[in-house]
């Protein structure tokens, strides 16, 4: 049971930041390693605000909205000095690594007695005797609804719509008399904004900032993608997928998505549950990666663009 | 009222590959005219419309619409008064949307895309009739992936997307060439009646000669960024494909094409 609810726990709050790298990998077509650096800054921020005593509710907008500036940062260093995306995303992810060291002051911020937004005097009176165990899991369920139907809804506005067009076929942005750049910066802002506060969630569930924690976010993220559009994918070409569902697809593809990640922290507890360390940890996520690239055929794509 | 004066282009300028396109290049077109744009392979005809579109800059010259020079401009701003329908089918929509979502993210262009919905129930009814007129049978496929439409389907909905909102131009950059020839005939019957209802300025660069001399008010022949040919009016009735094709061969003969 123990080990089921952290796969749900870790799995909802990678899920988030699997919900900004769907954006950049396959809305923009843009691997932005900004990921590694944009993490861990909404650790260290979230880490260094409950340690200084503000509210941990309040972590979470503070940690989104320096997540999309750090995600503006990257795209503008892309769009307007034309610097190449993967290389944009090393910059800033490199850049970010001694932003986060400052923000936190030291490599390692531990805060186990403040309260955070899983464990306060409030989720302690509802969650009682056998649910408090729960509390993460369900405090967790209920900002990843609120964070999708955020973005769902989004999505559906003019602004996300340009955004989705930019990935479908750049050209029409322009035709419409739109910069797509202005368009790649946005989705870049949002995409880190989520990752960083997926960050934050991350710090308080494990109740301390550790500057390496962003090592292999993005490959995290990408194997959570992959799995989350495959499920998609298929539901879409067997054409089982009720017509109704397709009106929203994006709510079902985001769903997808951190459906995935959930599935992707399984296999990983799974794999250390049959006897691999934790320090083993990054190996697994780095092999299964590649596991779940071969076996989805993403790679195919790679080759046609060779 | 569109003004291409003194346009000098260049490519590569400065390497062994250096070309020269257009020198001195002038050309006008009046409000309301549907120009027809014929010629060669490099004679200079998509050069034009990207010069026009901004989608490619002039080493020289000036290109001024409606009295506002528009040089410098930007090519998203351009678009925002310009239509452009390209000759792949798969340039002007985008493949993964609805053909609702295509619809409803031009029919915004004028409006700007901020965080109202982008969907409005309220044109539904709108876009189905325009559908209907088509008589293609979209009407039914609102919420059809445009990619899984057949290239003429497709074709028509980027004509109607980029005719969708007040514009100053509509290019046609070869718009038939990638279909087959009954689709190509009905999407060339359903420009002219675009074009002719919404009184656009037209400019139509295309390799069928026939289209060329059938449709427009006017006739330009391109060849290596000159205008050779340009016959408008009661010039322009009077002409007939033979005589086109007979000028066109003896150009490409003339210069070893």
């Amino acid at each position: 049971m123990g080990l089921l609810i952290t796969v749900l726990e870790q799995g909802m709050i990678y899920g988030i930041m699997a919900l900004g790298v769907y954006i950049t990998y396959k809305i923009l077509d843009f691997p932005d390693l900004t990921v590694d650096g944009s993490f861990p800054l909404g650790a260290a921020v979230t880490a260094i605000m409950i340690t200084k005593g503000f509210s941990a509710v309040l972590t979470l907008p503070v940690s989104f909205l320096i997540g999309a500036v750090v995600g503006m940062l990257t795209g503008l260093i892309h769009v307007k000095l034309k610097v190449r995306d993967l290389l944009s995303g090393i910059i800033m992810m490199t850049a970010l690594y001694t932003v986060n060291l400052r923000i936190a002051g030291r490599a390692n911020l531990p805060f186990y007695k403040e309260e955070t937004v899983f464990d306060n005097s409030l989720t302690q009176r509802i969650f009682q005797g056998n649910l408090s165990g729960w509390k993460t899991v369900i405090v967790m369920l209920l900002i990843t609804v609120i964070v999708k139907i955020l973005l769902d809804g989004f999505m559906q506005t003019g602004a996300g719509f340009l955004l989705r067009a930019v990935g479908d076929n750049a050209s029409i942005v322009t035709a419409m008399g739109q910069d797509r750049g202005k368009i790649k910066i946005l989705g870049l802002s949002i995409a880190n904004g989520l990752v960083s506060l997926s960050g934050c969630l991350f710090a308080q569930q494990s109740r301390y900032f550790e500057i390496s924690s962003g090592t292999g976010t993005v490959v995290i993220g990408l194997a959570s993608v992959i799995i989350g559009t495959s499920i998609y994918e298929k539901m879409d070409h067997s054409g089982k997928m009720p017509k109704a569902l397709y009106k929203v697809r994006f709510g079902v593809i985001t769903t997808s998505v951190i459906l995935g990640s959930v599935l992707y922290k399984g296999c990983v507890a799974l794999a250390i549950q049959m006897g691999l360390k934790s320090t083993d940890l990054k190996l697994i996520t780095a092999v299964l990666l590649l596991v779940i690239l071969v076996f989805s055929m993403e790679r195919k794509k790679v080759k046609k663009d060779a | 009222m569109l003004e291409l004066s003194h346009i000098h282009k260049y490519y590569n300028p400065g390497s062994v590959n250096e070309m020269c396109l257009f020198q001195d290049f002038n050309m006008t077109i009046e409000e309301g005219e549907f120009v027809s744009v014929v010629g060669s392979n490099g004679s200079g005809k998509t050069s034009m419309l990207n010069l026009i579109c901004g989608s490619i800059d002039a080493d020289a010259g000036k290109i001024v619409v409606n009295g506002a020079d528009i040089t410098g401009k930007k090519e998203y701003l351009r678009h925002r008064n310009i239509g452009r329908v390209y000759q792949d089918p798969a340039a002007g929509t985008c493949p993964g949307m609805t053909v609702l979502e295509n619809l409803s993210i031009a029919d915004r262009k004028n409006l700007g895309y901020g965080l109202g919905r982008c969907v409005r129930k309220s044109r539904m009814n709108d876009y189905k009739e325009m559908l209907r007129g088509l008589d293609l049978g979209l009407e039914d496929k609102l919420e059809t992936k445009v990619g899984s439409l057949s290239g003429g389907q497709r074709q028509v909905l980027a004509l109607l997307m980029a005719t969708m909102t007040p514009i100053d131009f509509l290019i046609l950059d070869e718009h038939t060439a990638a279909l087959d020839p009954r689709t190509a005939e009905i999407v060339m019957h359903l420009t002219e009646k675009i074009v002719r209802e919404k009184k656009m300025t037209t400019i139509m660069v295309t390799h069928n000669l026939r289209y060329a001399v059938e449709y427009g008010d006017r006739l330009v022949m391109m060849h290596q960024g000159k205008i050779v040919l340009d016959k408008s009016g009661d010039e322009k009735k009077r002409i007939h494909t033979d005589e086109v094709m007979a000028i066109f061969n003896r150009i490409s003969v003339e210069c070893g094409n």
